[in-house]
């Protein structure tokens, strides 16, 4: 009875097609929208800006870009951490060479240079799918990450093979760089994930959507239909790896502010941890990036509150049980709710609709 | 070849003519030598026993398998293979002998999926989903609609086509295919695994398709009561090669299809 739909009537398609089609999801989008620009801006601290919300920001973008090519597309990668780092270093070498440039256009040329890089690593997909897809990407995974590691270039011949973010502004407040306040960068990153978001969700309801989830769903009838294949593929390889470079671009120059690549874009600090969000939240669903990328980034805070703080273990014993807590969890969710929190979500919907009648 | 071109060609002349058509796999010869018209805005069966290479002869219209060697008239124009989205934008349709739908789909976005070809937005306008986006979507939706209406399919517009039960699945892909407006449908065992009731309804739909939208029907079904009520005229395979052909009644009494279905005795 909370959750009612009935007497909300649908009077044109527009309405009927709409991305919050019911007034109780407009009602809570809007009330997170006001909590997310006009309330957390003014009480956030460093702590909550570097712990929790920008890189659940940042994550939630890699999530929906790797949830529109596993999830929408069927196509598995294991490549995101790879991605992530081309993303970090276009933005570091544009960020170099061109000292006056914007800082919000540097992170959307840096998307569409991983989007190229991410169509050359597409397409072996036209001849392969699943675990052998998966493998394939895995070497795009390693071949980026030593490519960024053994050519001088990438990282301006700096001794250390580290990058170094430099200071930039928008409306002249600085958002990258050590003195950018925690709101600056938060805002940053929330607006561009907010509109991204917003593309995402309209690719998916139109046209190129269906062809992905088509091709995802039956590849031989989406043929028969008419949808070319490749292209589909690999369009769906491109605006992920876009979305997955603005993600990276964002985790290099608002978030870490140095980077060494072996090190940040591991494939198991990027690309293991990634694919778990959009399996634990959801696959093909893009509450399921937001929820899968806020279980993810939380968790070991939740863990480490719990275990040092509550029960008073020491930092490292805390740090192994973190770990075999982690797989754990991991296996419990592939078994109890294979379809992840958004599945969770619309049961809870449904128990809602109906509470407090038991039928 | 074009949609065009097809669109052109009066009812009752030959839309696809099919010359000399073989195909193998290896050393498998799925067809041998079959060649046969089919005529815009008849129903047309291809009709045979297991393994008689029925599907592999759709398959080959609509461009699945390419012929190992013969011809394909398609609206006038020859051709050695068929390419499937060029058979797609050419407004040819079809449906599969074991259901190949989206099944993590709605039976709505199924039935989208018919109209992709028609859509023409580019992404970047699909991405910020402006005027002429939407415009076009609720144009196809209508479109939609109106098969959802035929085949009465409302309730189950937002189901999962995956948790349908098979009958209506198997009618979720003819409203696919419907959805594609084609000029030829080809559907491959639409009847295959119902009840008596389905098959009429399913037998009432394919009727009144050719019918009212006068589109071209060929079609693969064992049921020979089905097959005989209802196709404008009939070919026969059997073990890849072509037994018969003709009207109905003339199939009837086919001593080589009735050899073919019933078996011949030694004496």
């Amino acid at each position: 009875m909370i959750y009612k739909e009935t007497g909300q009537y649908k009077s044109s398609y527009k309405s009927d097609h709409a991305i919050f089609p019911l007034l109780q999801d407009k009602i809570a989008f809007s009330i997170l929208m006001f909590v997310a620009f006009l309330i957390i801006p003014f009480v956030i601290n460093s702590y909550w800006e570097k712990a929790i919300l920008v890189p659940f920001l940042i994550f939630s973008l890699a999530a929906i870009g790797l949830n529109i090519l596993t999830g929408y597309c069927g196509q598995v990668s294991l490549g995101t951490g790879g991605f992530m780092a081309v993303g970090a270093f276009s933005t570091y070498k544009i960020m170099t060479s061109f000292p006056d440039m914007n800082i919000m256009i540097i992170v959307l040329i840096s998307g569409l240079i991983t989007a190229a890089v991410g169509i050359l690593f597409g397409l072996p997909s036209l001849r392969i799918k699943g675990f052998y897809l998966a493998v394939a990407t895995l070497a795009s995974q390693f071949f980026l990450v030593w490519l960024f590691n053994k050519v001088p270039w990438f990282y301006n011949y700096s001794d250390t093979g580290q990058i170094t973010v430099s200071e930039r502004t928008m409306f002249s407040v600085p958002v990258t760089g050590a003195t950018a306040p925690p709101y600056a960068t938060y805002l940053f990153c929330l607006v561009l994930v907010v509109l991204l978001s917003f593309a995402a969700k309209n690719l998916i309801r139109s046209k190129i959507g269906r062809s992905w989830m088509a091709i995802r769903d039956m590849d031989i009838a989406a043929e028969i239909i008419g949808v070319p294949p490749l292209k589909t593929k690999l369009s769906a390889f491109a605006i992920s790896s876009f979305y997955i470079g603005v993600a990276g671009a964002l985790y290099f120059a608002v978030f870490l502010g140095a980077i060494e690549v072996t090190e940040s874009f591991d494939i198991m600090t990027i690309s293991f941890p990634v694919l778990f969000m959009i399996i634990i939240g959801g696959l093909g669903s893009m509450l399921g990036s937001f929820l899968g990328a806020a279980f993810i980034v939380t968790l070991p805070i939740g863990l480490k509150f719990l275990m040092v703080d509550m029960v008073g273990l020491s930092a490292v014993t805390a740090k192994h049980f973190e770990i075999t807590i982690w797989g754990l969890l991991m296996i419990v969710f592939l078994i109890v709710e294979p379809h992840g929190l958004a599945r969770l979500w619309s049961i809870a919907k449904e128990k809602l609709r109906r509470w407090p009648f038991p039928y | 070849m074009s949609l065009e071109d097809l669109k052109k060609i009066p009812y009752g002349k030959t839309a696809i003519e099919l010359k000399n058509i073989s195909l193998a796999f290896g050393g498998v010869k799925a067809l041998t030598d079959v060649s046969f018209e089919v005529k815009k805005g008849e129903v047309f069966a291809i009709i045979g026993p297991n393994g008689a290479g029925k599907s592999s002869m759709l398959n080959v219209i609509n461009g699945f398998y390419k012929p190992t060697s013969g011809t394909i008239n398609f609206a006038g124009t020859d051709r050695n293979e068929m390419e499937p989205e060029l058979a797609a934008k050419s407004g040819i349709a079809r449906t599969f002998q074991n259901i190949a739908l989206f099944k993590g789909m709605s039976t709505l976005d199924n039935l989208m999926t018919g109209r992709l070809l028609k859509q023409k937005q580019n992404f970047l306008m699909q991405a910020l989903y402006l005027g002429p986006v939407a415009k076009e979507e609720e144009e196809h939706r209508e479109r939609v609609e109106r098969v959802i209406d035929f085949l009465d399919l409302q309730s189950i517009r937002r189901t999962p086509v995956g948790s349908l039960p098979y009958g209506l699945q198997k009618r979720v892909e003819l409203g696919r295919a419907l959805a594609m407006e084609p000029e030829i449908l080809l559907l491959d065992e639409p009847m295959a695994g119902m009840n008596v009731e389905e098959k009429q309804d399913m037998s009432r739909f394919v009727l009144t398709v050719n019918n009212e939208l006068k589109t071209t029907i060929v079609l693969i079904e064992h049921d020979m009561g089905v097959v005989m009520d209802i196709s404008d005229r009939i070919v026969v395979l059997d073990y890849g090669k072509k037994i018969g052909s003709g009207l109905p009644k003339e199939i009837r009494n086919n001593k080589a299809v009735i050899d073919a279905y019933l078996g011949v005795s030694d004496d």
